[in-house]
């Protein structure tokens, strides 16, 4: 292996609006290695890899590429210099097609014209070949999964004839099998020479792929380790800075069901939509932490969304606190009933980019007000204070653009949006994807607590583990259909993947 | 300090009109001189304040509907509708000179404002159609209303309660420009001390991300669009108030086009979000100021357009960050650390 570094960046600094969010960091990357990027949230990766690629200017600091120094003002000079980036949210464009996207801007043209079926060719071949997968290059990319739409996004980055790429959180909404898929790719890359830098915060993928580790903490650099030198508990005190009692804080669940209450909150009667979920029944006690398990794309998101009216349904109905109405029709009609959601989507359908934090902290409880009991300034600011401090927010300027807030925090701050609703049922749609665990901790826990108090949560996740820990009854989706309801005596990891797995 | 006075989003506007003024300043040496004239104030700032003031009306209803990612194309249209109505009414009374049959005309002319703009809310909040095609509905038909209400005439009217809206004097300035404070003024606190800015911000921001934060933007963008025709409605009254009489052809032609610009101008993005209306404002009198230097240093009338679209592309230019990074690069925005500073970090 060899051991000139292609990529070198030294006493990288980056400052926004005051704050640091990068200082003195250096990273080098290696041909034909797998780099890990660890850190948690507000780390400084996400800025790290901006600055690599050209979206943000550093402040200070030297990149150097094959010893030369690198110089992008954006990220297309980043491509051009060999530098490839899969974001974490898949950025392409769903209304173009599948072959569109891979070559969006690089068509293969002749005399101007694009050679439609040439790059439908070269796209078909590109996945096929290097990806394994086959699918319909010429529809729209907004019609396969969001596993599908990542894989286009590493192959568009393929087809660029990439030195160093970038993976930021490929993996979050990959299923088990897609993620092995992904491995082999990058395995064969690396044999190739590229070098590969990968952002997860999945510490089994970290030691399955990754070569050498580099840990960040709060913008700063903690150090660069071989994966073979570094335990993982080491990597986890080097990530959080303190010792693993925080991890140790979510023990064993005692017996709970003696705390849970037998009054139901919401009862669902054959609720359903067509070609979305179908009818299912559910309910959901006060104080009762009910988790969804099931792959990608068995009805867990259609579900919820029926709940809070974000989709209609067009069967069935809901009872809420022992109330016999129709289907919710619209979320505002939710909201006034005591209920809270948390789209998985966090960047489309949760955050208000633009706005800051503080108004994004007010946005849903202010809309409940109504538009003229507008809450005073000086109480929008407690308000936004109060949450910043209670669930730890970073930064703590309640006036910052909501969009310069790594993921982490700001599914905090929608966290906290909806915890100063204090609502009666808690849809969490897959709360800590793309978290790292110290946040993902916290959020835990914050569940925990508040359903103590007398919430009802509905807790949605990919990661099996997790469900299991928070929930007092699960329910199993397969085929957009809600399949059997675990209560918490039969729960274990094997019972649940089976019914997952059905057979 | 500097960075934080020239990072204020009036920052380049206020220079752009600035050099505009000083143009003029050197143009004409008695630009800026303001005289007294049987109790009231002339010059040529007055003028563009009095002259500016149906574009800077129409502006500011227009802001709001962009800060909602929409657009109003029909504004001009709605501002010979109003015109016409109005006159139409005044001229068919017995008495032309009664307050109460030109409050009535003016009652008229706003409340059918206000429809219109109910219609164009419910085709872009209702019908779900895109707001550019939406208002464009109104905005080619509005022409075809407006020249109904006239039976294809000019309608002219004598009227002095009427004359006074857009020729009027109050408190030795014209009439007008308290018509312009007192919206502005409305709209700066609806939209600051209720909520509803908030909202419209977050509308147009993430349309989906609010509906799931329980905001019912189907209102907002109702109350918004009915807004902006109201402002455009109140435009119209000044417009045929000015001239007495009311021209379905003419009245309010290309309107829609310089509100437009003012507001983006004033810094508001066409994508939606956050919204400026001091912005809209300056980005107005920019336009105005640029009207009257075309009229005052004699431009050929065949090529007014072309200067007229040099200088605003001018202006955009001095906007715009990159532009102006080309010129700060070497100064500013150093991708690449001096020497010493590399040592110190390594």
């Amino acid at each position: 292996m060899s051991k000139r570094p292609i990529l070198e960046m030294y006493g990288i600094h980056k400052r926004f609006y005051g704050f640091a969010a990068l200082s003195n960091v250096s990273i080098r990357l290696f041909p034909g290695e797998v780099h890990a990027l660890m850190g948690e949230n507000g780390a400084g990766k996400s800025t790290l890899i901006k600055v690599l690629t050209g979206v943000y200017r550093i402040d200070e600091g030297r990149i150097l590429l094959d010893d030369r120094e690198l110089r992008v003002a954006n990220p297309h000079e980043a491509q051009e210099a060999g530098i490839a980036t899969v974001y974490q949210e898949v950025n392409l464009c769903p209304n173009l097609t599948v072959a569109e996207n891979i070559f969006i801007g690089r068509e293969p043209r002749r005399f101007g014209r694009i050679l439609w079926k040439e790059m439908n060719r070269q796209a078909d071949e590109l996945l096929r070949s290097r990806l394994h997968v086959s699918i319909d290059v010429t529809q729209p990319l907004g019609s396969y999964s969001v596993a599908i739409q990542q894989l286009v996004a590493i192959a568009r980055a393929l087809s660029i004839s990439a030195r160093i790429l970038i993976l930021d959180e490929p993996t979050s909404s990959l299923d088990r099998h897609e993620v092995e898929q992904l491995f082999a790719v990058m395995r064969s890359l690396k044999e190739q020479g590229l070098a590969i830098l990968f952002v997860t915060h999945f510490l089994d993928q970290v030691y399955e792929i990754s070569d050498r580790i580099t840990i960040l903490r709060s913008g700063e650099l903690v150090g660069e380790y071989l994966t073979s030198e570094l335990s993982r508990i080491e990597l986890v005190k080097h990530m959080i800075g303190k010792d693993l009692q925080v991890l140790n804080q979510l023990t064993e669940r005692t017996d709970r069901s003696a705390a849970r209450g037998q009054e139901p909150f919401l009862e669902a009667q054959g609720l359903g939509r067509s070609r979305q979920i179908e009818a299912f029944h559910l309910t959901i006690h006060r104080g009762e932490i009910v988790g969804f398990a099931g792959l990608l794309g068995s009805g867990r998101t259609e579900a919820a969304r029926l709940l809070f009216g974000a989709d209609r349904a067009d069967r069935g109905h809901l009872r809420i606190a022992g109330e016999g109405r129709h289907p919710i029709e619209a979320p505002s009609q939710a909201i006034r009933q005591g209920i809270a959601f948390c789209s998985e989507n966090r960047k489309t359908e949760g955050i208000i980019a633009d706005l800051s934090v503080r108004e994004n902290i007010i946005l849903a409880l202010q809309a409940r007000r109504g538009w003229f009991r507008a809450l005073s300034r000086k109480r929008q600011e407690e308000i936004a204070d109060e949450y910043i401090r209670r669930i730890n927010i970073h930064p703590k300027d309640p006036e910052i653009p909501v969009r310069n807030l790594s993921g982490g925090n700001q599914q905090k701050v929608l966290l906290a949006r909806w915890l100063l609703m204090e609502p009666k049922l808690f849809i969490l749609d897959e709360p800590t994807r793309g978290i790292d665990i110290g946040a993902k901790t916290e959020i835990q826990k914050l569940v925990l607590d508040l359903s103590d108090k007398g919430m009802a949560v509905l807790f949605i996740s990919s990661e099996l583990e997790e469900v299991i820990r928070v929930s007092d009854r699960i329910a199993v989706l397969r085929d957009r259909r809600l399949i059997s309801m675990m209560e918490r005596e039969e729960i274990s990891q094997e019972n649940v993947m089976k019914a997952i797995a059905g057979g | 300090m500097w960075t934080r006075i020239s990072k204020h989003h009036l920052f380049w506007p206020l220079v752009a009109l600035l050099l505009l003024l000083l143009f003029n300043a050197v143009y004409n040496p008695g630009f800026f001189a303001i005289r007294v004239q049987s109790g009231h104030l002339y010059g040529s700032l007055i003028d563009i304040l009095n002259f500016g003031s149906p574009l800077m009306l129409v502006a500011i209803g227009m802001t709001l509907v962009i800060a909602t990612g929409g657009i109003d194309l029909s504004v001009g249209s709605m501002v010979a509708i109003s015109g016409a109505m109005a006159c139409l009414m005044i001229s068919r009374s017995a008495d032309q000179n009664s307050l109460g049959a030109v409050i009535l005309a003016i009652a008229l002319a706003l409340g059918l404002s206000i429809l219109l703009g109910l219609w164009n809310g419910l085709l872009v909040a209702g019908a779900g159609i895109q707001p550019i095609i939406a208002t464009l509905i109104l905005m080619v038909a509005g022409r075809g209303i407006a020249q109904l209400i006239t039976s294809g005439q000019i309608i002219t009217i004598n009227s002095d309660p009427y004359r006074y809206i857009g020729m009027g004097w109050l408190l030795m300035l014209p009439f007008s420009i308290f018509i312009v404070a007192i919206v502005w003024l409305f709209t700066a606190w609806i939209t600051r001390k209720t909520a509803l800015g908030l909202f419209i911000e977050s509308v147009g921001a993430n349309p989906t991300a609010s509906r799931l934060a329980g905001i019912g933007s189907r209102t907002v963008l109702l109350a918004v669009y009915m807004f902006c025709a109201l402002c455009a409605g109140i435009a119209g009254l000044i417009v045929s108030s000015n001239v007495s009489g009311a021209d379905g052809n003419n009245a309010g032609l290309w309107y829609e086009l310089d509100a437009i610009l003012a507001v983006v101008i004033g810094g508001t993005a066409l994508t939606g979000g956050r919204f400026y209306l001091s912005g809209t404002i300056v980005g107005a009198l920019i336009i105005q100021t640029l009207t009257t230097t075309i009229y005052t240093i004699g431009v050929p009338p065949e090529i007014t357009l072309v200067v007229k679209a040099l200088v605003v592309f001018a202006v955009c230019l001095i906007q715009s960050e990159n532009f102006r990074g080309l010129f700060l690069s070497a100064r500013r925005s150093r991708r690449v650390p001096a020497d010493r500073e590399v040592s110190r970090h390594a």
